[in-house]
């Protein structure tokens, strides 16, 4: 009887134990959003989507600058990726079973885990010294390895989801392999495709440390890619570390436009991602 | 000139093989290019950068160590608090809640994984800091000083807060693969410790704990690669001195964060060769806690 009450006891203490570690991961997590909702709704106005910075000790102006930046340089480092990592998805989907693809397989995983300052320093070696300046296009290259594992492993899941009968008929029909790739399974994916590197730009376009000595930042408006042009992270990096306190409201606000930026990106691909698998039964 | 569809093939085939091939061969170029330029620090201090304990880039002084162990304590710390929290938070989406609810805490706990880390070093910063300087550790020094680990006073910022960030941070990382595996679990062999007349929480340990041992294992070392590597989080909150000290309270630095804040003021060639010289070592570190977590995983899929 003692024994039992004793089990029941320890079954209680366990789920008790799980609620607590529940609310020790949402705790933080709406802490964190209250504070950068709060803080940086408050800090937010019209300005700072209009206006670069003002000088030191002057009140107000903006990120502009920064926040076309990140546009700039997510969309320029997509444009290295995204053909680079569809190309190997697709090579991974359809002949998965050789052993390069298992190497890249491999190699996929490895690069996911390397750590994005290392990024930064590779980019900074390879474009800006040659270059002999921080630049845009430095920025680029660094988001670029970031982004393609992940644009890589989402385009294999997406293009596996294609039914076999569907590859059949295409072949049935007498068209060439790389038709039937082309023209049948990469454009039936196209929208699933982009889901997937829409993922890859969220995760880019929060990355601050691979631009801290690519992209550099500045703090005007630049457009030039061989110049170091400012982005949202690192602005905000420099602004939060800075003993002024309007600064570190701008970086509040700054926070609150990535924070939202990044969260309407990341929840609508996983949403349709998700949407896509359910349909699929899988 | 038409070409047979065979030969229409093969030059998709090669084509899809060649770049594929310039993928493996960026890692491997990432890696000797690190290598090239960390070389002259390696050739002038080779094993003896890894042990030293002085970082003094005037005096043209370097050693790592410092780094390496502020890297591999905040870590370590993180690990200890993310770990039981994630795999418990794992088992509570899994086997606890209805599939519906179940759906959003997932999602909830993934959202902490969407958030930039710049995001958790502001916060960290503006919220934690101050309260851990006003709350947590008067309460730690108070009631817990005889562990020896919580001495001096706390400025905020420094070893005990960084890794608390960082504890927040991995926790997405290793739940969700906790998750996964646990998913993978049949239904029978849950049913089957039921009727043993288990309790759930007999039924989780027998059924769903001990035959995920080695995958939540990899899980871990996944997560510690996170750690490892996680830089800007840690560089505003760790206080970036390179010192060794006994107190979770004192200021550190990691082998990401001095690199952070460092590499683009660095003047002296060997000052940048040693920094390239850490870069690869936390290359490295991170690319063999990545393998290890594979092989787990792949042995544990043999035993099955």
């Amino acid at each position: 009887m003692n024994n039992r009450l004793f089990r029941k006891i320890k079954n209680h203490l366990f789920f008790g134990l799980i609620l607590l570690s529940a609310a020790l991961v949402l705790i933080p997590l709406f802490l964190v959003l209250k504070f950068v909702f709060v803080q940086g709704w408050s800090s937010l106005s019209l300005s700072f989507f209009t206006e670069i910075p003002k000088p030191v000790g002057e009140v107000g102006g903006g990120m502009k600058h920064a926040i076309l930046g990140t546009i700039y340089i997510v969309l320029l480092g997509a444009l290295i990726a995204v053909p680079l990592g569809v190309t190997c998805g697709i090579y991974l989907s359809e002949f998965g079973k050789s052993k390069l693809s298992k190497t890249l397989k491999l190699t996929v995983d490895l690069m996911s885990g390397i750590p994005s300052i290392v990024i930064g320093i590779f980019a900074y070696l390879m474009v800006v010294v040659p270059l002999k300046s921080f630049s845009a296009l430095a920025g680029g290259v660094a988001l670029s390895i970031i982004m393609l594992p992940i644009i890589i492993k989402t385009s294999e899941e997406i293009l596996k989801l294609v039914p076999t009968h569907i590859r059949e008929a295409g072949l049935a029909l007498g068209l060439p392999r790389w038709k039937v790739i082309l023209f049948i399974i990469l454009k039936g994916s196209v929208s699933n495709l982009l889901t997937g590197i829409i993922l890859a730009i969220s995760r880019a376009a929060g990355e601050t440390a691979p631009l801290l000595f690519t992209a550099f930042g500045n703090m005007y408006l630049s457009y030039e890619i061989n110049k170091p042009m400012a982005t949202l992270p690192v602005q905000i990096y420099t602004y939060a570390i800075s003993p002024f306190k309007d600064w570190q409201r701008q970086a509040w606000a700054g926070a609150f436009v990535l924070m939202v930026l990044i969260l309407t990106l990341n929840l609508f691909a996983r949403y349709v991602l998700t949407k896509i698998k359910d349909k699929k039964g899988i | 000139m038409k070409l047979k569809s065979k030969t229409q093939d093969a030059v998709l085939f090669y084509t899809l093989r060649v770049i594929s091939l310039l993928v493996i061969a960026l890692l491997l170029f990432i890696m000797f290019v690190l290598t090239k330029s960390a070389w002259p620090a390696i050739s002038k201090m080779g094993f003896s950068f890894i042990i030293g304990r002085e970082w003094n880039p005037v005096e043209d002084q370097f050693g790592a160590l410092p780094f390496i162990f502020g890297t591999l304590i905040t870590s370590f710390i993180a690990l200890i608090i993310a770990t039981p929290v994630s795999i418990l938070v794992a088992l509570f989406i899994s086997e606890y809640l209805p599939k519906n609810v179940s759906r959003i805490i997932a999602l909830l706990v993934e959202m902490v994984a969407a958030i930039p880390s710049i995001v958790f070093g502001l916060w960290g910063i503006f919220f934690l800091s101050p309260l851990m300087k006003e709350t947590i550790a008067p309460f730690l020094k108070k009631y817990f000083s005889f562990i020896g680990l919580f001495e001096g006073p706390s400025f905020g910022i420094g070893i005990l807060t960084a890794s608390m960030v960082l504890a927040v941070m991995i926790v997405p990382t290793i739940s969700s693969i906790c998750r996964s595996i646990f998913e993978l679990i049949p239904k029978h062999q849950k049913e089957a410790s039921y009727a043993l007349g288990s309790t759930k929480f007999e039924m989780i340990k027998m059924a769903v704990i001990v035959p995920s041992l080695s995958g939540i294992s990899s899980a871990v070392v996944l997560g510690l690669g996170r750690a490892l590597g996680e830089t800007m989080a840690v560089t505003m909150l760790i206080g970036n001195s390179p010192v060794i000290a006994k107190s979770l309270f004192s200021p550190a630095a990691t082998m990401a964060s001095v690199m952070a804040n460092e590499y683009t003021d660095a003047n002296t060639p060997l000052h940048v060769s040693s920094l390239c010289y850490l870069a690869l070592l936390l290359f490295f570190i991170t690319f063999l806690s990545n393998l290890l977590a594979k092989s787990i995983v792949k042995n544990f899929s043999r035993l099955r």
